[in-house]
């Protein structure tokens, strides 16, 4: 297989092997994954896509592995929701919802990207993984390397909440709880995964696994029936999701499976913690790094790795970015449950919360075929939900004071 | 000789100060400026300093005194 090319500084073009390395020596920019798609596009088609496994894996060849031994068998391949109900109820006569709060193992759309992290880290030869992460990240890295039989650590602050720290225990991972605040994890992880030979997922392995994002624009595409959507919502963190998804659209199209990307870029971030949706609606093409204070934790990212670039992206896509309040986000996850279903985590009701505003203001239109994306799942965050869906009713253990509670004649119907 | 690639990033009521001068000259670092964009309402430099390990930490310490916001070149890894 082996379709790279080569990495390649996204500012200063310099070339490298496709080893673990992430920064330019030259310039310092970040590194990205470069693809020879003329030679894929002799061997790419429709059919080999549908033909191969149902996982991200069956785009092999446009991620950046060797293959053929993919670990992470499962991820991917998560459904395409027609949304008629939150379509009628926004306005929206084509809205879907791609639902990665099922993603296997781990419910989050993390499974794709670690799935394509580690296949390369043990393609490289690293018999140890690592990352940094105050959740989804570390649930789905912990959770691949049990079932890779690799070794595993997983930093985390000192303070996170016992829930979270069990999601990762479980797997028996080396957790490593750091005394200290976010920015002395942050420097910390950086220096460790330049002393120590390990395969840092989001560190020196980050060119690969910000790869398998991509497959999020795959599967939409293919799961539409080959077409592109009009407009995408996407929630932000570092702003690396969303510019995958743009490079995965427009790869699709570079090999051929596709004509043409028309699809506008929505991005979408929490107010306390949005430095790429306050710089593009001030109209700059620089962010201010903030310090985070919203309940959607997923995305609190406060000098995200690739905000230059996702506002670039969504410039070049014609598409906006906004952003929602707690409350917002929280109104947003109990609209989707309630109209479709899904119960997403907080970076679900950032999603719905802002694709309701882009409805509203009029940049995202009734006929738009739109697609947001939900990429983990709410059983993750209960905890801020918990007092907003009030309290199951309580009755005695009779079929009067149920049927009285119900207002239920007896042959039924009524409601509470 | 140990070395740290940072990214600095100065606020706005910093930008005229000649603060990589002054880091230079206060600790024993070389400091050597990659990448960088400076304009009226934003500054940031991609940076690598060089020295001892403790000298190092005191410059970044030093950065930070001044009111510059360093993080390591990854910028926020925790995710």
């Amino acid at each position: 297989m082996a379709t790279m090319k080569a990495l390649v500084c996204r500012e200063c073009g310099k070339e490298y092997p496709t080893k673990a390395i992430h920064v330019c020596e030259m310039c310092f920019g970040p590194l990205e994954v470069k693809y020879s798609y003329e030679e894929i596009k002799k061997s790419i088609s429709r059919k080999k896509i549908q033909d191969g496994p149902h996982s991200i894996w069956r785009y092999a060849d446009l991620l950046p592995v060797e293959g053929p031994n993919f670990l992470g068998p499962h991820a991917g391949m998560t459904p395409l929701v027609r949304a008629k109900n939150l379509g009628a109820y926004l306005g929206l006569d084509e809205l879907y919802i791609k639902n990665d709060t099922v993603n296997h193992p781990t419910l989050s759309f993390k499974d794709r990207v670690v799935a394509v992290a580690i296949t390369r880290a043990r393609e490289l030869g690293f018999e140890t993984i690592a990352c940094a992460s105050t959740g989804n990240l570390a649930n789905s890295v912990a959770a691949h390397a049990a079932a890779a039989g690799m070794r595993c650590y997983v930093f985390i602050p000192g303070d996170l909440e016992a829930a979270k720290v069990l999601g990762n225990l479980i797997y028996k991972p080396n957790v490593v709880e750091i005394e200290g605040n976010y920015d002395d994890v942050n420097r910390l992880c950086s220096e460790i995964a330049g002393e120590h030979g390990w395969a840092f997922v989001n560190i020196n392995i980050r060119p690969y696994y910000a790869e398998g994002s991509k497959t999020l624009a795959f599967e939409t595409v293919e799961q539409l029936g080959w077409r592109t959507p009009d407009q995408v919502v996407i929630p932000m963190a570092s702003g690396s999701l969303l510019t995958k998804i743009w490079k995965g659209l427009h790869e699709m199209k570079y090999v051929g499976l596709i004509d043409e990307v028309k699809t506008r870029i929505n991005g979408a971030q929490a107010e306390g913690c949005s430095p790429i949706s306050t710089a593009f609606k001030a109209g700059r093409d620089f962010f201010k790094p903030v310090k985070p204070k919203t309940i959607a934790k997923s995305l609190a990212i406060g000098n995200p790795a690739d905000g230059y670039y996702a506002l670039k992206a969504t410039a070049e896509s014609k598409g906006s970015m906004d952003m929602v309040t707690d409350d917002e986000v929280v109104e947003g996850i109990k609209l989707l449950a309630q109209t479709e279903g899904i119960f997403a985590e907080t970076a679900g009701g950032v999603t719905i919360g802002v694709l309701q505003k882009m409805v509203k203001n009029g940049t995202i239109k009734k006929g738009d075929l739109t697609v947001a994306y939900i990429t983990g799942n709410g059983l993750k965050t209960q905890e801020a939900v918990i007092d907003a869906v009030g309290r199951p009713v309580r009755i005695q253990p009779s079929l009067v004071a149920f049927e009285k509670t119900f207002k239920m004649g007896k042959n039924g119907g009524g409601d509470s | 000789m140990p070395n740290v690639k940072v990214h600095v990033q100065f606020p706005e009521n910093k930008i005229k100060e000649p603060i990589i001068y002054q880091i230079g000259h206060e600790f024993k670092v070389v400091t050597n400026v990659r990448r960088a964009d400076v304009r009226e309402t934003t500054g940031w430099m991609d940076l690598e300093l060089t020295g001892d390990s403790t000298e190092i930490d005191r410059a970044i310490a030093g950065l930070r005194k001044k009111g510059v916001i360093v993080d390591p070149i990854e910028l926020n890894v925790v995710e």
